[in-house]
Parts: C-alpha cells; structure tokens; sequence
C-alpha cells in the first residue's frame, strides 16, 4: 500500500495508471472472450447474443476438440517434434558457440556473422529448397524431416547468443583446466556448459515456444494427419468444424496451454532471452 | 603437435553445426536464386528460363497487391507497436502497483502460437456471435456489424491488429531491458540542468536507447516481411487477394499452383529487401564486437 501511496503522488500518475488499466483490459479481451467462449454451446451464443449469461455451462467442447477434433494426437505431436529439434539445437549450437567464443582461428568472424545473418531470413526463401532436400532424403512427411530443419535453422540464433555469453566467462578457469591436462571437449562439458547454464536456460525456454509454435513449416514438410503437430492440427480442427466456433476455440486454448505453462513457470528465463541479443 | 591439434579442435566444434547449416539454411537459400531462373512444377527437374519468372511478376497485379500490403504490415509494425511498446516500458519501469499482473498481460500474446491467436480473434471478429460486432450492435452504434475478415476494405487491417497485439509485448521487454540499463545519473543530471520531462525524454533518454531501437527495428521489419500464420488462417488471403501478402502468396503459387520457379523470384525479392535490414543488424553486432 505504501507502494501505492508513493506511486500516486500527482494526479498525473492517477490519469497515466487508468489509462494503463484500460489498455491492459483491452489486452486480455481476446483470452477472456475465448476462455467463456469455450464453456458455452454455439447454439447458446447465436440465439442469445454473445453478451446474454449462459444457458448451461458445458466442457463438452473441450471434449469434442480433444477426441473428433483429434487434439489427443495432435499435442503429443507437438511434444515429440519439439524436444529433439531443442535438444539437438542446444547440443550442436553451444559446441559451435565454443568454438566460436574461445578460439582464434581463421574463418571465426565469417562463420559467427553467417550464423547471425542466417537468423534474420525470411523463411521464406529456404521454403522450396528444403521441402526439395527433405523429399531427397526421404524424410518428407516424417517427423524427422521437420526436426531436422528447426535443428538446422534454429542453430543461428542459438550459436548467437550462447557464444556471447561464453565470452564473458572467465578465461583463468578454462586455463588451469587446461594446464590439469583436461581435453578440450572435457572442458566444453564439464566447465563451459555448467557455467552457460543460465543463458542456455533463457535460450531453450524461447526456442520451446517457438518451435512449438510452428506452423508454416510444419505445412510444408508434413502432410498425414497422424503426423502433424498442434498448429497444423488446429488450422484441420478449423475446416472440421468451420461454423462450431466454441469447439475452435476450445481446441486452440487447448492447443496453447503447453507453451502457456512454460511461460507462467519460466517467465524470467523467456524474458532474459528475449533481451539477450538486444542489450549487454 | 599440440599446436596444430589445438588449430584443428575449433573445427572439430564446428563440424556438425556448420555441415547442418549449409545443408539446411545457406546452400537452400543459393539454391532458390536458381530456381528462380527456372520454370519448375516440383516434380519434373527444373527447366532454365533465365528471368522470365521476373518478368512475368513485374505485370503481376496480385503480387504488387502482396507487396503493398507487406508495406502497410511494416509501416504499422515500425509505428504503433513501437510507441505503444515504449510508453509501456516508460511506465512500467518504475514502480507500479500491479506491476507484475501488468507486465504479463502484455507478454501473454507472445507465447501464443500465431495460429492460436488468428483462431481466437476470428472469433472475436465473428460478424454476427463475435464479440466486437456484439458490442457494436449492443451500444447502438451500428445497426449491421461489418464483415472484419470479408470486407475487402477491412480484411487486412483487421489482421494487422491482431499482429500488433502480439508484438507490443516484445517491443515493450526490450525497451525495457534498455531503460534498466541506462545510468539514472544522466537522467538526474539533464533534470539539474533545467530540462524538463520531454527534454528530458528527447534529448537524453532517446538517444541513448538508440541502440535498442535499432534492434526494434530490425526485428519489426523482418517480422512484417516473414508474415504468414495470420494470414493463412484467417483469411488465407482473401477475399479476392485484398489480405494477401507475398508469403501466402507464394505459399499458393508453389504448392496449390505448382508453379514452383515463379514462387521462388517472389522469395528472391523478399529476400533482397530483407538483405538491407540484415546489414543493419550485423553492423550493429560489429559495433559490439569492435569495443571487446
């Protein structure tokens, strides 16, 4: 409370704090909407206007989306899509780093900048070669096909931030490891890693919602239903049940609950490596 | 020998990671400036055409049609969610009561798949349940909602905000990473000078989140130009292409059309547009390198 006595001090900050509150209510409209929404029956909805209080309370459409909407295969999907693709990327990406960070070698600047640029493409021009390749190797409609790819693209921002950050470690211990006689990859996992953790926390958290949150090349690369992760099982979910609005919604709070929970339970790790890159 | 095994090992670091980017991202992305130069149905091999592909698309109507609405996408992506974000972080950077419920709020969008977030507010633009209509029409302000997502006029737009909501969040954390970093003794000292709150604001605080600024930029920028997920589910372009911009677009010509060549000069042109703001951004990066 003492808080908030010093905080409105002027009738300015009062003013500044309600238009605040405004916008943060407008903020929250869309996932409140769709949180009654999808405790409501359509019919409910299209007879009694969206703004009238519910005839029955029902979780029936949550049902429906998990069972006929096939949200039971399509959320596992998801899961088994992501995990590998981070696990790979967070591998490969913090050995590159490693290099990156702590050798002097010919080429460093030139394959750090690639990594750099190659996380701003638009992924758009990757879209035609790599559904080629993935057909090539034979991993077109396989969920190998898509690991891959997240691995592969996802390792320029990784290799990005993970290797600035191991630059800021202090080379004393790396050294007297060395002097120990401890092998270079020892040292990579066994001291670099462990004092990474942080950044490699942050890291992983962003990538796990971004990954998970794919859409377009889950499109490309996949096509059997069985397959196809949540965001492309919902865009189906959709043109399944084009008019019952209620049973879509459920389906995508349904399908938005994972990366929901890792944000509420890691939020300071998303925010750290969302700031990572952009301030020292 | 220990030399050379130590000039080796950064090479053994690299190898994997290198091998998988080449193969997966860089070698792609030459190999669709060839295909760009060909006349390719995805199935048969692709057939040298030179530029004709180019040709073609400078009498396209609906891709100058994409482009345009990528360009209305940028210039509210470099503008509202910009100053709303900032004004945010200016707020919330003190002390608020609530600040915590505040912060989330505004971060909520970002973890929400695009697909997600299209679904939801499709809902919301419903025109006859949906509750933006409802509420129009409850408070007599209109007696027919409009079609947000069938409007030719609105389709875009509607999409747009949607956009916008999502992006505000994360233009607010790095602003508000910025003002963390910056030394209240400079702020103190332009107040011991006279300044006032805007001077203030102008004179000391802008220039010194200039550097997140740029980053802000860069990543709206390219955030516009890779747009796809809203679109594809909410209107997939249209009606008649008046929500298509050039990912959908070529998303349609290369794999409902098959007209596989013709798809990639559209990516070719998306990239040299983005070139110019990945310089930007490795120049910023190569700012940082040099003060090591």
């Amino acid at each position: 409370m003492k808080n908030a006595q010093a905080y409105f001090k002027s009738p300015w900050r009062v003013l500044i704090f309600i238009v605040l509150v405004l916008t943060t209510i407008i903020w929250l409209v869309p996932i409140m909407t769709s949180l009654v929404t999808s405790i409501r029956t359509f019919n409910d909805i299209l007879y009694r206007g969206f703004i009238s209080w519910p005839e029955e309370i029902t979780l029936g459409n949550f049902k429906t989306a998990w069972e006929r909407g096939g949200l039971s295969r399509y959320l596992p999907n998801s899961f088994i899509i992501t995990i590998p693709s981070l696990l790979l990327t967070m591998l490969f990406s913090s050995m590159g780093a490693y290099a990156l960070a702590r050798f002097n070698f010919r080429g460093n600047r030139l394959i750090f900048f690639t990594f750099v640029g190659g996380m701003l493409l638009p992924f758009q021009v990757l879209m035609l070669p790599v559904f080629k390749l993935t057909d090539f190797l034979g991993l077109y409609d396989t969920y190998w096909g898509l690991i891959f790819f997240h691995t592969a693209f996802q390792l320029g921002f990784c290799s990005f931030m993970l290797r600035n950050y191991m630059r800021t470690v202090p080379g004393e211990i790396l050294e007297a490891a060395r002097i120990d006689g401890c092998s270079e990859f020892r040292i990579w996992w066994r001291i670099m890693l462990p004092l990474t953790l942080p950044a490699i926390a942050a890291v992983a958290t962003l990538e796990f919602t971004w990954i998970f949150n794919d859409y377009l090349w889950a499109i490309i690369l996949l096509r059997s239903e069985k397959l196809k992760p949540i965001t492309a099982g919902l865009a189906s979910l959709q043109g399944q049940f084009v008019t019952d609005w209620p049973v879509i919604v459920a389906g995508a709070l349904l399908g938005t609950l994972p990366t929901l929970l890792v944000f509420l339970f890691l939020q300071r790790y998303f925010i750290e490596g969302l700031t990572l890159g952009a301030t020292k | 020998m220990v030399r050379l095994r130590r000039n080796f090992l950064p090479y053994l670091f690299l190898a994997i990671p290198i091998i998988i980017y080449l193969v997966w991202v860089i070698g792609p992305m030459f190999y669709t400036f060839y295909l760009s130069l060909t006349n390719w149905d995805g199935l048969s091999s692709p057939q040298f055409i030179g530029f004709r592909n180019y040709e073609r698309l400078f009498t396209d109507r609906v891709f100058f049609l994409s482009l345009t609405n990528n360009m209305k996408w940028l210039a509210s992506f470099v503008t509202v969610p910009v100053v709303l974000g900032l004004a945010l972080a200016m707020i919330l950077n003190r002390a608020v009561p609530g600040e915590k419920f505040f912060k989330m709020s505004f971060y909520m969008p970002m973890v929400l798949a695009m697909v997600v977030s299209g679904l939801i507010w499709g809902w919301l633009y419903h025109p006859r349940g949906g509750l933006i209509n409802s509420v129009l029409v409850g408070l007599g302000i209109v007696e027919k909602g409009p079609g947000w997502l069938s409007d030719r006029d609105l389709a875009l737009w509607s999409i747009i905000i949607v956009a916008i909501w999502r992006q505000v969040g994360y233009v607010m954390v790095l602003y508000l990473a910025g003002l963390k970093s910056i030394n209240p003794e400079y702020l103190e000292a332009a107040k011991i000078d006279g300044a006032n709150d805007w001077q203030v604001f102008r004179k000391v605080l802008l220039p010194l989140l200039m550097p997140v600024s740029v980053i802000v930029l860069v990543i709206s920028v390219i955030d516009s130009l890779r747009a796809f997920d809203l679109v594809s589910v909410m209107t997939r372009g249209g009606p008649a292409n008046s929500s298509s911009v050039l990912a959908n677009y070529m998303y349609i010509q290369a794999f409902n059309n098959y007209r596989m060549g013709y798809a990639a000069s559209i990516a070719v042109i998306l990239f040299l547009i983005s070139l110019v703001f990945i310089f930007i951004y490795l120049w910023r990066v190569m700012q940082d390198e040099l003060e090591y």
